[in-house]
C-alpha cells in the first residue's frame, strides 16, 4: 500500500518555498552531465522543463508525438497568463493571486503548492518577456493586462488571442537553442507507451515511432510527464483532437496514484456543435467576457433573430444573478448558468443549446476599431466556422469540455508517488482544486518547467549521481516492451466492424451526459453500467486495418481511447464518491436552495488519491486532508 | 452534396503514389474539410480499407499540423484559413476535388498526406531563439519596446510553421517562414544583441537544406493561412545585408 507523504515544508506560507530552496540538495554541473532525465510532452510544461533542465547541464530527452514540439496542445491557448506584477496598482500581489486561485478552486487545492505558483509567476512573464514572446503593451511601452473571469483585478498578461501559441514559442525557442548545444535530444512522432520501473524508480519508458512503428526503448535516471491533460475524453472538447490520457495511465497502472479525476472544467464560452461529424468545439477566449454581454430571451422558445429583440425582453442571467462580477463569473459558475437556462427551455439557435454573447454595447461605447484591436482574430475565428459576423450580430455559445483539474497526484516536489518520475502541467492535479481560473493554466505549466521542478529534481537526482548509465536490457525494460508489444497486436487481432472513433464518440456521450456539468448518484451508476458495456462492444468490434510496424493513426487512436475506457470507470467512481458538490464538481442532490454549489467541507476537505490495485480490482482510495492555515474556508460567493 | 475526390495515396517515403478516385455522398455544407476526410475514413475502415493519413491535431488553424493541397492550393482556396479550418460550404453537390500532399523536395512524402517538415525546425534550431537562460531574464518592464514594434513583431510572430508557403513556391523557398521569425526578433531589442548571427545562421541552414531561392512572385503570401506578409522578406533582405 502507498504512503502519500506531500512533502509540504515547515514554516509560514510565504516562507516556505524559499527555506525550501535554501535547504534542497543540489548536483554540481560535473555530475548533472552525467544524469539522464526523460521528458515527455512539449507543451508549455514539457519544453520550458527540458530547455532548462537542459541549461543546467542534464542529458535530456524529449518526446511528443505531433511531428514538432511546436505543435504541443499548449499552441492553441488564447486568452492569456496571469501574473501577480500589479502593473496596474490595482491592489494585486502574490498574496491575492494565490487567494483567488485557492477560492476559484473552491478549496480543493493544497495550500502550500498554490502559493508558490503565484510566487513563481513573476519570474514567468519577465523571462517570456527576455525571450521575446511579443505580449501587447502599451503607448508608454509598458506590457498591458486584462480581466478574467473570477477575479477583480487585471492581472492577465496576453498576445491578442494566440497568448498560449506565443508562449510555447517561446519555450520552443528555448527548447531549439539546448537542441542546438547539444543538451537536448528531441524524438518528434513517438508515442509513449509504457513507464518502466526498476526496483521502484521510474528508469525509462517505451515508445513507438509512429513514422516507422518500430518500438524503443529509452532509459533515464528520473522520467518527466508533461503530457497534458483528458479533456478528450468526452469527445467533443475544446483540446486538439489527439490529445490523450495514455502516457499518465500507463504510469498510473505502474504505480503513479490519480488524484480527483472527476474534476472537469467544462468551458462556459464554446461554438455550439454543428453538424453530427463534428471532431471538436472551439474555444471562444474567456477574455471576451470582459467586453461580451451574455444572455437569451426572457420568453421561452423566442425565435426572433437576436437583433430583433428589444433590450427590455432580453435576460442578462449572469449580471442579474451575479451582481459583482456580473459576466466575469468563474467558469463553472458560468457554464451551469448557461445549461440551467438552456434546460428551462431559453436556450437559443436550432438546437435551443446555445446563449448569446453579445458585444453591441461595447462597439458602440468603444468603437469597432477598439474592439477588433482586442479580439479581431477570435471574431475572425468565429466566422470562419459559423459564417456569421460577430461584429454584426452577438455569437451563439455552449459549454464543453476544457480543462482536466485532476491528474496524478504530485507531491510539494512535483514527484508522483513512484519515485523518479515527476508530473507537471496539466496533467498533475496540483495547482487548481475543483475548478481552473482562466489564464492561471499557462502560468502553472510555465512555472513548473522554468522554475520549479528544475529545483526540486535535484533533490532526487543528488542521490543518484553514483547511478551509472541505466542499461535498457534489463528484464524489466524487457517485460514493458513485450507488454506494449502484445497490447498493440491485440488492438489489431480483433477485426471487428467499427472505427476507434466511433467508440470514442459514444463514450464522450455517455460521459458528457452523465457525468458532465451537473451529475447525481443515478445517472453516475448508469454511466459505470454503459461505460463497461461499451468497453466490452470496443474489445469484440474494433477494426484497426494495417499493422504495428507503419504508420498507423487508427492503432494511435485505438490504443487511447482503450486507455479512456478504463480512465472512465474512475473518473465516474470518483464523482460517485465525493458526495458534496465543488468547483466544476457539480451533484444535484447537494446545492443550495438558490442552485448553488454545497460543499460539505467536514466530510470531504480531501485530495480523492487512487491507487491502482491491479486488472479487474476496484480502485483504491487514499485521502490527503487539506489543511488550510492561511485562509479560511469560506462559501464561494459572487454575489 | 455528393463529391468526387481524387485522393494521392503512397505507402511510404519510397513508393510510388498514384490518385486514386472515392465517392462521398451526404457532405455537408457544415463540416470542415477534415471533418469530410474524417468521414471518408470512418467509410474506409468500415470496409476494412487503409484510411488516406493526413496530420491534424488543434482544428482550430493554429498548431499549423494539416495542410493539403487542395485543387492545386495549399489549404484549398478559401484565403486566410488552414485546412482544418475550410469549410465545406464553400464546394458544391457533384464537384471533383483534388487532394495532395505538399510538393517540395525539402518535404518528402511520408504517407498519404502527411510530409516530413522537420527542415523547419532545423531552421529554428539553427537560431531562432533569444539566448536567455531561466532565471537570468530583467524586470519585464524594464525592457519598454514601442507599441507599434511590439504589435508588429506580433504580427510577424503568429507563423504557424505549416509549410504552405514553401509548397505554394515554385522555387520551394522558406523565405516567408524564417523571414516571419527574423523579424519578430529584429522589431524588439531584446532581439536584436544576436540578430547579425541569428540571421546568418538561419539562412545557411535553409540554404543547406535545400530550399531554393525568392523569386519575388508572392506565391507564398498568397497562399499563407496567417497572412504573414512579403514586408518580412524585405526585412530580413535588410538584416542579412546588415549582417556581413
Ligand atoms: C482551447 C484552449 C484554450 C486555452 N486557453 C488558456 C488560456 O488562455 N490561459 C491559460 O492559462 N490556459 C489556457 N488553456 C489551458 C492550457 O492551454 C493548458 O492547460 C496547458 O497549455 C497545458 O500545457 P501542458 O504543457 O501541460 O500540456 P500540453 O500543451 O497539452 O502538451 C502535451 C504534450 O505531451 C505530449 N504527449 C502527450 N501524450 C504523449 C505520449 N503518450 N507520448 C508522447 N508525447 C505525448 C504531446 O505531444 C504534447 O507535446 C487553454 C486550453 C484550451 C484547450
Ligand atoms: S509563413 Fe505562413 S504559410 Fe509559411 S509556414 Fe508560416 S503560417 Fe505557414
Ligand atoms: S489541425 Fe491545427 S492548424 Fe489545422
Amino acid at each position: 500500500m502507498i504512503r502519500l507523504n506531500s512533502k509540504i515544508p515547515d514554516g509560514p506560507l510565504a516562507r516556505k518555498w524559499t527555506s525550501y530552496k535554501a535547504s534542497v540538495k543540489l548536483v554540481n554541473p560535473a555530475n548533472k552531465k552525467k544524469i539522464d532525465i526523460i521528458v515527455v510532452g512539449t507543451g508549455l510544461s514539457g519544453a520550458s522543463a527540458a530547455s532548462s533542465l537542459g541549461e543546467l547541464g542534464y542529458n535530456v530527452k524529449v518526446f511528443c508525438y505531433q511531428d514538432s514540439p511546436r505543435r504541443a496542445h499548449s499552441v492553441a491557448a488564447q486568452g492569456g497568463i496571469n501574473a501577480a506584477k500589479n502593473y496596474q496598482n490595482d491592489g494585486d500581489s502574490v498574496y491575492r493571486l494565490f487567494y483567488d486561485m485557492i477560492k476559484g478552486g473552491d478549496f480543493r487545492a493544497r495550500e502550500a503548492n498554490v502559493y508558490r505558483a503565484a510566487e513563481v509567476s513573476n519570474q514567468v512573464i519577465d523571462h517570456f518577456t527576455a525571450i521575446g514572446v511579443p505580449f501587447a503593451r502599451d503607448y508608454g511601452g509598458t506590457l498591458d493586462t486584462r480581466s478574467f473571469g473570477g477575479v477583480q483585478v487585471s492581472r492577465t498578461f496576453y498576445a491578442k488571442g494566440q497568448t498560449g501559441q506565443q508562449c510555447l514559442l517561446g519555450c520552443y525557442s528555448s527548447l531549439n537553442r539546448q537542441i542546438k548545444k547539444g543538451t537536448v535530444k528531441m524524438f518528434p512522432r513517438r508515442e509513449m507507451l509504457d513507464l518502466v520501473v526498476i526496483d521502484g524508480r521510474a528508469r525509462g519508458i517505451i515508445t513507438r515511432n509512429l513514422v516507422t512503428g518500430e518500438i524503443e526503448r529509452h532509459s533515464a535516471h528520473a522520467v518527466v510527464l508533461a503530457t497534458g491533460g483528458y479533456g478528450t475524453i468526452y469527445y467533443l472538447s475544446t483540446l486538439a483532437v489527439n490529445s490523450n490520457a495514455s502516457a499518465a495511465w500507463k504510469a498510473h497502472k505502474k504505480g503513479a496514484c490519480f488524484a480527483n479525476p472527476s474534476f472537469v472544467q467544462i468551458h462556459p464560452t464554446c461554438v455550439p456543435q454543428l453538424n453530427e461529424f463534428q471532431s471538436k468545439l472551439t474555444l471562444m477566449s474567456e477574455s471576451l467576457r470582459n467586453d461580451g454581454r451574455v444572455w437569451v430571451p426572457r420568453t421561452k422558445g423566442d425565435k426572433r433573430p437576436a437583433n430583433d429583440i428589444p433590450e427590455e425582453e432580453r435576460d442578462y442571467y449572469l449580471e442579474r444573478r451575479y451582481p459583482a462580477y456580473g459576466n466575469l463569473v468563474p467558469r463553472d459558475v458560468g457554464s451551469r448558468a448557461a445549461k440551467e437556462r438552456c434546460d428551462a427551455g431559453y436556450g437559443v439557435g436550432d438546437t435551443g443549446l446555445a446563449v448569446y454573447l453579445d458585444f453591441r454595447d461595447a462597439i458602440n461605447k468603444q468603437g469597432k476599431k477598439a474592439i477588433e484591436s482586442k479580439y479581431g482574430n477570435l471574431f475572425e475565428l468565429y466566422k470562419t466556422i459559423t459564417g456569421k459576423d460577430p461584429y454584426e450580430e452577438p455569437m451563439m455559445i455552449y459549454p464543453a469540455g476544457h480543462y482536466t483539474m485532476g491528474g496524478l497526484w504530485v507531491d510539494y516536489e512535483l514527484m508522483t508517488t513512484i519515485p523518479g518520475l515527476y508530473a507537471i502541467g496539466e496533467s498533475n492535479f496540483s495547482d487548481h482544486g475543483a475548478n481552473r481560473l482562466g489564464a492561471s493554466s499557462l502560468m502553472q505549466a510555465a512555472g513548473d518547467g522554468y522554475f520549479i521542478l528544475p529545483v526540486t529534481i535535484n533533490n532526487y537526482l543528488a542521490d543518484q549521481i553514483r547511478v551509472p548509465k541505466i542499461p535498457t536490457d534489463s528484464p524489466e525494460f524487457e517485460e514493458a516492451e513485450k507488454s506494449a508489444r502484445e497490447r498493440l497486436a491485440k488492438l489489431i487481432s480483433i477485426k471487428g466492424k467499427q472505427t476507434a472513433s466511433s467508440f470514442h464518440k459514444r463514450l464522450g456521450k455517455i460521459m458528457w451526459d452523465y457525468c458532465g456539468m451537473t451529475r447525481n448518484e443515478e445517472g453516475l451508476k448508469k454511466a459505470l453500467v454503459l461505460v463497461k458495456e461499451l468497453k466490452k462492444e470496443f474489445w469484440s468490434d474494433l477494426n484497426v486495418p494495417g499493422t504495428i510496424n507503419e504508420l498507423n493513426q487508427e492503432l494511435e487512436k485505438a490504443g487511447r481511447v482503450a486507455d479512456y475506457f478504463e480512465l472512465a470507470e474512475l473518473l465516474i467512481t470518483d464523482a460517485i464518491e465525493r458526495k458534496e458538490s465543488c468547483g466544476a464538481h457539480f451533484r444535484e442532490e447537494y446545492q443550495t436552495p438558490d442552485g448553488e454549489a454545497l460543499r460539505n467541507d467536514k466530510e470531504f476537505a480531501y485530495v480523492a488519491v487512487w491507487e491502482y490495485a491491479g486488472e479487474g480490482k476496484p480502485h483504491i482510495l487514499h485521502k490527503e486532508e487539506l489543511k488550510f492555515e492561511e485562509v479560511e474556508m469560506k462559501e464561494r460567493s459572487y454575489k | 452534396m455528393k463529391l468526387t475526390l481524387k485522393i494521392w495515396r503512397q505507402k511510404d517515403a519510397r513508393a510510388k503514389g498514384s490518385f486514386v478516385t472515392y465517392h462521398m455522398d451526404n457532405v455537408s455544407p457544415e463540416m470542415s474539410f477534415l471533418e469530410m476526410m474524417d468521414a471518408l475514413n470512418k467509410k474506409l475502415v468500415e470496409e476494412d480499407k487503409d484510411p488516406v493519413a493526413f496530420d491534424h491535431d488543434c482544428r482550430e488553424g493554429i498548431c499549423g499540423s494539416c495542410g493539403m493541397y487542395i485543387n492545386g492550393h495549399p489549404h484549398g482556396p478559401v484565403p486566410g484559413v488552414t485546412t482544418c479550418h475550410l469549410s465545406m460550404r464553400y464546394f458544391n453537390d457533384g464537384d471533383t476535388i483534388w487532394v495532395e500532399p505538399w510538393r517540395a523536395k525539402p518535404f518528402p512524402v511520408i504517407r498519404d498526406l502527411i510530409v516530413d517538415r522537420s527542415a523547419f525546425d532545423k531552421i529554428q534550431v539553427a537560431g531562432g531563439f533569444i539566448s536567455v537562460n531561466a532565471g537570468a531574464a530583467p524586470e519585464a518592464n524594464s525592457i519598454p519596446v514601442r507599441k507599434k514594434n511590439a504589435d508588429e513583431a506580433f504580427d510577424s510572430a503568429i507563423c504557424i510553421g505549416c509549410g504552405a508557403c514553401v509548397a505554394a513556391c515554385k522555387n520551394a523557398s522558406a523565405m516567408l517562414f524564417v523571414s516571419a521569425k527574423i523579424s519578430q526578433f529584429a522589431l524588439l531589442p531584446q532581439g536584436r544583441v544576436e540578430a547579425k548571427d541569428r540571421v546568418r545562421a538561419m539562412v545557411e541552414k535553409m540554404d543547406e537544406l535545400g530550399f531554393g531561392n525568392c523569386s519575388n512572385t508572392g506565391a507564398c503570401e498568397a497562399a499563407c493561412p496567417k497572412k504573414i506578409k512579403l514586408t518580412n522578406i524585405a526585412r530580413l533582405n535588410r538584416e542579412y545585408y546588415k549582417a556581413y
